[in-house]
């Protein structure tokens, strides 16, 4: 049966059934990482550093110790033994450099870096010793802001693996820019935002006795977790089980594995004994972020708009052991034609945690520098901006000399632009008024990759005599809907009922899959679990008997590496938004956004566009409300709570239209499905900026847009 | 979190017989700011004195026509009493306006004006901050300044006063009743929490071992009302600015004015002088510009709140707009008009 048959005949695929695991969440079934239950469990608190530079001159926790319930205090004094081999720390997330090797040595490489870990009967007894700590710093004043940093910007030594080269300069930019009749030419900045997924990171080590350790950790990775202790701790892979069944949000923040997974099995490997440790609110602003970026983007084009140059320079940030890099700058010639472009990327070192891929690494903030350039360019040239967009649409991967997979971006603009009523905006800046307020109109095109996951993904389906069937894999779902997807490929494949199939996810034990993660999971879980089906209908129908004992079979797909060099896989999308602003107060609200997605094969429309407006709530945050606030002195965060770290709430939120376009596509995967866990997010904060310039002529360059800057 | 003390007061007069008794112990009603600064290392009290059993959550009329607030009254309870929406409409409007609704279903009044400053610096111990670590200094003066005070502040501290309620009810002339071991006294409301000064640790008038009993408000005179607050996101935002404007207007000509503003100082900030400009004037926006501008007077804006000294007449021209129209900022439908 191949995907086209499915396609024509389908029936579950494609339809916008619930989540199956929706009952457990819920009703509180579903069990978390913090949450399991085990017996004489030890809880770890992690306590973390109170200056951004510098090293720790002493610590005595004498007094921790003597707190009645207090079991261990671990720092770099004591420190169980890890590996000696530095290199043995990475994970297959990591970027190029060394990671922070926790508790390794006395030197303090950025606020709140974890350098000591008290364990305890309780968590209450355990945070109220760790209180008791006496820590005494050499302070080194630290460097973290980034505008002071960015003379000393320099290309990354190591290219990041999958991130792809920054294409060589096409033509000659400079001297097209010169001549041409429209110029843009402006410096945008974006700050550095947080994942915030709900659920805190924690791990559970459950410990099995003879060596053995399961682990219940929140990580998009289970076998990415697994590695990772085996490589630090010395543990056997079989010894290893790593458990991630439900996953309350990562966002990427869970790509890398986190601290409370080398401090719990760090002290229950040493205690022979089953140890939680689960961070606080607070410490998750230090695991990671989307960076800081500024980026110079220079556009030219003709009387008909027709960009005849390009230059889009990036710099973002980084920390000083490890070189975090994204995809930033490649997006404006993937989006437009033209045959003059000069693409560049570097990276300003600061005394920060090393950035973490945030949804839409890159893209992202890369959009919202070319897309608003765009914008101050259809307006330099008075052509409608989704004009300007048609007129340098591009048809083939310029930069990688590839095809595209599939295409349907035309189509986004202009269902998109239909259902959001975009001929009735006026290009004329504070022209429109309504109720004393003034109205905008702005669109962004967005881009994002699609691909399969770039090594073999399997999965197991094993159909029993009563015929309910089981698939397995290792991949997870992290709140966005695989459970369902998955079980709706299986039904569907094998021409079941869905109450029929019960999906297991989230288990380092199932079969192969990377981390959760770059928006594949849909397109290579989905397509080995469609494999696996298919084999076993196979099997099922040349059997002819009855089972008697369970039939398993595994498929396993990898990415066509012929394919590869043929096409290019991207998501697109046209985000319109529509905002009113109160000028007098500069207070911005964003009444409307639409986004048309062109994503292939929709596998279940409810939960896809679950996911878009979540990515869009997102990228309404980046535009309006979230900020990092560093008091530079300290190299502190100083707003790293939920009440001064502002996401936004209902009352920001209006209204929020999800268009998927048609696209079929036979390339990008074998189940047709391109993935849309990132797309949603990228283009919305450009959008929401060139609609503020419609409706102020105001043209903001820095995120977030907050009301100051309108006063 | 430093181990402490639990004991529950029976009665008012045990309550403060324990603040008497123990000098770092601490009143704990609603919780809903102490357990936060106890969770984070501010506020390490000795011993708690739960006081959430006392009789102190009645809302009345009292003879004069007046209003009295239990201090142990929940905000919720406040907000949504019907002699409040119906004769004090802008203090239930502020209360609406401030927190969650589950912070405001545990929150009392009491605790609601004894709440600390939100600067960041104070919450945090790992940097200085006068008013947590008195002669530490205050960062805020050159650090990261947004949210902070540009009227009545000192060289040793810029922090601003978080609450809503407190602004309408300065604006609304609200007397507070406390109880110490001398007994019973009333401050008003303008005296109750301080400017800094050289004492930032100190934010209120209430002496250590006093308690507040009740919050009473004279009899309604402004039948205009409007509270507005400017934030970083439409709700559990502390306000950058925000303004309880209450007018009575007479034949087209205001009788009656009262303004305070919060977001900008640390207390509640109310300039009579600016509110009599108003009064024996047409309602008209030359007017409210002219007392925003004498309210303001005076301001000392920092790196990152300059704008606050804009945005405050702004807010203070619209929020009197908006009670002389009839027509007060809504706190369920939050677009500001």
């Amino acid at each position: 049966m191949s995907v086209n048959d499915s396609a024509t005949k389908s029936t579950v695929i494609g339809r916008p059934e619930n989540r199956v695991d929706g009952m457990l969440k819920v009703t509180g079934a579903a069990t978390y990482a913090a949450e399991y239950d085990v017996p004489g469990l030890l809880h770890g608190h992690v306590v973390c550093s109170a200056i951004a530079r510098g090293r720790i001159s002493s610590i005595d926790a004498s007094q921790a110790l003597a707190v009645a319930g207090v079991v261990a205090v671990y720092t770099h004094k004591n420190k169980p033994r890890t590996t000696m081999l530095g290199i043995k720390h990475k994970d297959t997330a990591a970027p190029p450099g060394q990671p922070l090797r926790w508790l390794h040595d006395d030197t303090i490489h950025h606020s709140e870096q974890p350098i000591a870990l008290v364990v305890a009967e309780s968590v209450e007894i355990a945070r109220a010793a760790a209180a008791l700590l006496r820590i005494q710093y050499e302070v080194i004043e630290p460097a973290t802001e980034f505008v002071g940093a960015l003379p000393t910007a320099s290309v990354p030594s190591t290219r990041r693996i999958l991130t792809p080269r920054t294409p060589e300069p096409r033509g000659d930019a400079a001297t097209a820019f010169d001549a041409s009749v429209f110029r843009v030419d402006a410096e945008y900045h974006t700050g550095a935002v947080f994942h915030m997924p709900m659920e805190l990171f924690a791990t559970t080590v459950r410990w099995d006795g003879d060596g053995r350790i399961t682990v219940f950790d929140k990580t998009q990775g289970s076998q990415n977790v697994q590695l990772y202790i085996r490589n630090v701790f010395g543990f056997s892979f079989r010894n290893i089980r790593v458990v991630n069944a439900f996953v309350g949000g990562a966002f990427g923040q869970g790509l890398r594995p986190q601290v409370s997974v080398f401090m719990a099995v760090l002290a229950a490997k040493a205690l022979k004994r089953s140890v939680r440790v689960e961070l606080t609110r607070q410490q998750m602003f230090h695991l990671g972020h989307r960076p800081e970026t500024r980026q110079h983007v220079k556009l030219g084009a003709d009387r008909a708009g027709r960009l005849q140059s390009m230059s889009h320079k990036a710099i973002g940030a980084t920390s000083r052991y490890e070189e975090h890099q994204e995809t930033v700058v490649h997006w404006s010639s993937t989006l437009y034609k033209c045959d003059n472009v000069t693409l560049e990327y570097e990276l300003a070192r600061l005394d920060i945690e090393t950035p973490t891929d945030m949804r839409a690494p890159g893209g992202v903030t890369g959009s919202f520098a070319i897309e608003s350039a765009m914008d101050e360019l259809a307006h330099a040239a008075k052509i409608d901006p989704v004009q300007l967009r048609l007129v340098n649409y591009t048809d083939r991967d310029v930069d990688a000399d590839r095809e595209f997979t599939s295409k349907e971006l035309r189509a986004c603009y202009a269902q998109a632009a239909e259902r959001f009523g975009w001929s009735a905006r006026n290009p004329e800046p504070r022209s429109t008024r309504v109720d004393g307020e003034f109205v905008g109109f702005g669109m962004a095109s967005a881009v994002w990759e699609a691909r399969m996951a770039p090594a073999p993904t399997r999965a197991r389906a094993t159909m029993f005599p009563d015929g309910r069937v089981e698939i397995e894999s290792s991949t997870a779902d992290i709140g966005t809907g695989t459970y369902t997807i998955l079980a709706q490929i299986a039904a569907e494949t094998l021409g079941i009922p869905m109450s029929r199939i019960e999906v297991k996810l989230g288990d380092s034990g199932f079969p192969l899959a990377l981390v959760e993660g770059a928006s594949w999971t849909a397109a290579s879980t989905g397509s080995a679990v469609q494999c696996a089906c298919e084999k076993l209908r196979a099997k099922m129908s040349r059997s002819g008997d009855r089972l008697t004992k369970p039939l398993s079979v595994m498929g396993t797909v990898v990415p066509s590496v012929l394919d590869s060099r043929k096409f290019a896989g991207y998501t697109h999308a046209a985000v319109f938004a529509e905002v009113r602003v109160d000028e007098q107060l500069g207070v911005i609200r964003v009444t409307r956004v639409v986004s048309g997605v062109a994503a292939g094969r929709i596998l279940n429309p409810k939960t896809a566009a679950s996911q878009i407006k979540g990515g869009m709530v997102m990228g309404i945050g980046q535009a309006l409300h979230e900020e990092a606030v560093v008091d530079h002195r300290f190299g502190r965060l100083m707003n790293a709570d939920f009440a001064q770290y502002h996401i936004p709430c209902n009352a920001d939120i209006h209204d929020i239209d999800v268009i998927f376009v048609d696209e079929r596509d036979d390339t990008v995967s074998p189940i047709g499905a391109k993935g849309i866990g990132e797309i949603g997010s990228v283009g919305v904060a450009a959008a929401i900026a060139n609609a503020v310039f419609n409706a102020t002529g105001r043209r903001v360059r820095t995120l977030p847009i907050t009301l100051d800057l309108l006063l | 979190m430093h181990r402490f003390e639990f004991v529950r007061a029976a009665t008012v007069a045990d309550a403060v017989a324990e603040l008497v008794r123990e000098p770092t112990a601490q009143v704990v009603a609603g919780g809903t700011n102490l357990v936060d600064l106890m969770k984070c290392g501010v506020a390490k009290p000795t011993k708690i004195i739960d006081i959430t059993q006392l009789p102190l959550n009645d809302i009345m009329l009292d003879a004069q026509g007046g209003l009295t607030i239990g201090a142990l009254a929940t905000n919720a309870d406040v907000a949504s009493h019907p002699l409040v929406q119906g004769r004090y409409p802008l203090l239930a409007s502020a209360i609406m306006a401030g927190a969650s609704g589950q912070l405001r279903n545990a929150a009392t009044t009491g605790g609601n004006l004894l709440q600390r400053t939100r600067c960041s610096y104070f919450y945090n111990r790992r940097t200085p901050c006068n008013k947590r670590a008195p002669g530490t200094g205050c960062p805020a003066i050159e650090g990261q300044n947004r949210q902070h005070a540009i009227l009545g502040t000192s060289e040793q501290c810029i922090a601003t006063h978080p609450s809503d309620m407190c602004v309408a009810l300065a604006a609304l002339d609200a007397v507070v009743r406390v109880v110490g071991p001398a007994g019973e006294r009333l401050i008003a409301m303008s005296d109750f929490h301080r400017l800094p000064d050289d004492a930032p640790e100190r934010d209120t008038t209430l002496a250590r071992e006093e308690i507040v009993l009740s919050v009473e408000l004279p009899a309604a005179q402004h039948p205009l009302h409007s509270y507005l607050k400017i934030r970083d996101r439409l709700s559990f935002a502390f306000a950058l600015v925000s303004v309880a404007a209450a007018l009575r207007v007479t034949d087209g000509v205001i009788s009656a004015a009262a303004v305070a503003i919060g977001g900008v100082a640390h207390k509640p900030w109310r300039v009579p002088e600016a509110e009599a400009l108003l009064v024996n004037q047409a309602p008209e926006v030359l007017g409210f510009e002219e007392c925003a501008r004498r309210i303001v007077q005076g301001a000392v804006a920092r790196h990152h709140n300059a704008f606050k000294v804009e945005l405050a007449q702004r807010a203070i021209v619209r929020a009197l707009t908006q009670a002389a129209n009839g027509t007060p900022q809504s706190q369920s439908v939050k677009h500001v008009r």
